[in-house]
């Protein structure tokens, strides 16, 4: 997993709740064996009239949005299918950063998996949030994350601390790989699994 | 010091305490499918590592599986998806119940059937519905595939200890009223968000009163409100259900299990952080008229007005899915017409489901309108449902009688709604496109689902014949 960098990034707004990852990855697209490529499938059937041709009407289709970075979402942003094949989808399509009221815990842990930072915030951070990105007057509007100090600012009105799991934090900030480092005490499994009673 | 359920696994699990709310616990089984595997397999071999664990492992093929000619796999994508499990396990020592097997199913129907569910485990798949296992009295949660590999690799888990939440249903079900009504109302009280971060146990008569089965529904719709996990404390019944089955645990061991089982429930006065309090004495028959699965309604009740909604964030959602499902607000929910009906799923897949939607369309016939199907949760619901004759009492009534896989619950194999197709489905997902692009979904119990076969519209099952 790479290192999570502070980061800038152009912000897209998707003002919607319970923004499910069936909607972020339908079903169709699981059936592949492999992390990546899923990004051209990303919130596919709002996506795309048919295969080929984009909904105009689709918010992330707009021309202003086509390099963002971070998304800002409605509550519960992720909720349903356990499937990774959400996160790999936003991080392919580009997303680094998603921001919300709050997150379903499957997704959650599935997105800090791969590197990306969920953010969660106050409703009425998160729909100030919304209207800068989403406001005319602010096209170009761009958030920066610096993960180490846990603030989200926009360089001007907007700062906020957020948080974040002191394990989480520093498993991004190393881009640690979690199971290289459970392994480093695979003896306490071992003395976990001779301490106890057989069940098989 | 008093201990809820959730506390009495949780703590013998833990092998290493990372943080103050972090820990590394230990997975006593792990259950694997075809669709959420392949990239954490392929992860292990980059790595050069082994799965720790093989006998804890149990995989089968459930989601991409065809319910008919299913040895024939038409898509070629998800014929490789399946053959790559298979590989997989062979190189790694898993377990598979393959198509060919009579324990062939649905991942969460078939932990229980063989026995490998038990009460006191940690159990988890990639699979949100792995909730359904809780219903034995284990800590059983979805998680995704990066965690999948973490299990094979090391057989633990980082995980942040949840908050518990006790959701205490006091009085019993009413006649005719079903599992599947009763958790889709706690979903509509708790909210589709209401559970998250909690583990949840189930308490109060109504649960003891109910069959394992019925046990099992509720739990694996816990993370339609966004509940971590669902349980309910384990009791005579599970201990009967839990025994002689391919992997019970026998004699001395047994024994020792039992000491452990019987201690499982939550202490007096154990305290919850978060308690919900519902009264169950008279609950109707519940329908999802929306696009998630709070969205829902009694039966002798009407499609909600989104401008009832107090905040503008509910009313929009129930916009949208009034737009989506198109319906019109005030319109009567035993007026809503169907196309198709779809008894299955790890919801509502198991045999005492396929008896009671039988016993309510014997003698009778689906609607000309409607094509309904029946898909069995496993192989061995299937033959034993066959043993019963309860695929006859299906197929003269004109219902498909399919193989056992997840089907239409998720539509990865060929059965799939067309656009706009409305259904009652006995599964667990009314999100959109689920059953199939700009599909319609209405979640209700076999019961429901069963009469408007026979109707071509929702019913109120209890005053039908």
């Amino acid at each position: 997993m790479e290192a999570f960098l502070n980061h800038k990034g152009l912000v897209a707004p998707l003002d919607r709740a319970n923004v499910d990852t069936d909607q972020i990855i339908p079903k169709q697209f699981l059936k592949r064996i492999e992390r990546t490529g899923f990004g051209e499938f990303a919130f596919f059937d709002w996506r795309y009239l048919e295969p080929g041709v984009p909904d105009p009407d689709f918010i992330l289709n707009s021309d202003r949005y086509k390099s963002a970075s971070i998304l800002v979402a409605g509550t519960n942003f992720g909720s349903g299918s356990s499937r990774e094949h959400a996160p790999w989808a936003l991080l392919d399509y580009g997303f680094k950063i998603l921001i919300a009221p709050s997150f379903a815990d499957i997704f959650r842990t599935n997105c800090f998996q791969n590197g990306m930072l969920t953010i969660t915030l106050d409703k009425d951070k998160v729909d100030y949030l919304m209207g800068m990105a989403s406001s005319p007057k602010y096209s170009g509007y761009q958030l920066e994350v610096d993960l180490e100090s846990q603030i989200l600012k926009d360089g001007n009105e907007f700062s906020e601390k957020f948080d974040i799991d002191p394990f989480r934090k520093e498993s991004l900030l190393k881009g640690q790989d979690e199971i290289g480092r459970t392994l480093t005490s695979e003896n306490k499994i071992d003395s976990f699994e001779s301490s106890r009673i057989d069940r098989w | 010091m008093k201990k809820t359920l959730f506390e009495k696994i949780w703590e013998p699990h833990v092998v290493d305490q990372i943080d103050e709310d972090l820990a590394l616990i230990y997975i006593d089984l792990h259950l694997v499918h075809e669709v959420t595997s392949p990239q954490a397999f392929e992860g292990l071999r980059i790595n050069s590592r082994t799965v720790r664990k093989p006998n804890l492992t149990a995989a089968t093929i459930d989601h991409n599986v065809p319910t008919s000619d299913r040895f024939n796999i038409k898509d070629p994508i998800a014929k490789k998806q399946i053959e790559t499990l298979r590989a997989n396990c062979k190189e790694f020592g898993v377990p598979l119940y393959d198509i060919d097997d009579i324990n062939q199913g649905i991942v969460h129907v078939i932990g229980p059937e063989l026995g490998l569910t038990q009460p006191g485990m940690t159990i988890v798949c990639g699979d949100s519905h792995t909730s359904t296992h809780g219903a034995f009295g284990a800590l059983a949660f979805g998680i995704g595939t990066s965690e999948v590999e973490h299990v094979l690799a090391t057989q633990t888990l980082v995980q942040k200890k949840p908050k518990t939440m006790a959701i205490n249903v006091n009085g019993d079900l009413p006649r005719g009223v079903t599992p599947k009504d009763l958790i889709l109302s706690i979903i509509k009280e708790i909210g589709v968000d209401g559970g998250t971060g909690h583990a949840i146990e189930f308490r109060g008569d109504a649960f003891k009163k109910m069959s394992m089965e019925g046990r099992m529904t509720v739990c694996n719709m816990t993370i339609e409100g966004g509940g971590r996990a669902g349980m309910i404390a384990p009791d005579e019944k599970t201990f009967e259900f839990v025994q002689g089955k391919k992997f019970s645990p026998k004699g001395s061991n047994l024994d020792k299990l039992m000491d452990f089982w019987t201690d499982l429930y939550s202490d007096e006065n154990a305290e919850f952080d978060t308690i919900f309090d519902i009264d169950c004495s008279n609950l109707e028959p519940h329908i999802s008229w929306g696009t998630n699965p709070g969205q829902v309604a009694g039966i002798n009740s009407y499609v909600p007005d989104p401008e009832s909604y107090s905040t503008p964030e509910e009313k929009s959602n129930a916009q949208n899915a009034l737009d989506y499902m198109g319906l019109e607000a005030g319109q009567k929910i035993s007026d809503i017409r169907l196309d198709r009906v779809f008894i299955g799923s790890c919801t509502n897949g198991r045999l005492e489901d396929l008896r009671s939607a039988a016993n309510i369309i014997e003698g009778k016939k689906v609607d000309k309108n409607v094509r309904a199907m029946v898909v069995p949760g496993s192989g061995l619901v299937k033959m034993m449902a066959e043993k019963e004759g309860l695929d006859k009492i299906f197929t003269e009534s004109g219902f498909e009688w399919r193989d056992a896989g997840c089907s239409m619950c998720l539509g990865m194999n060929p059965d799939i709604l067309v656009p706009q197709e409305r259904c009652a489905s006995t599964s667990n997902r009314n999100f959109e496109g689920r059953q199939g692009k700009e599909g319609r979904t209405h979640l209700v119990s076999p019961e429901m689902a069963a009469a408007a076969a026979i109707e071509g519209h929702f019913v109120d099952v209890r005053n039908w014949k």
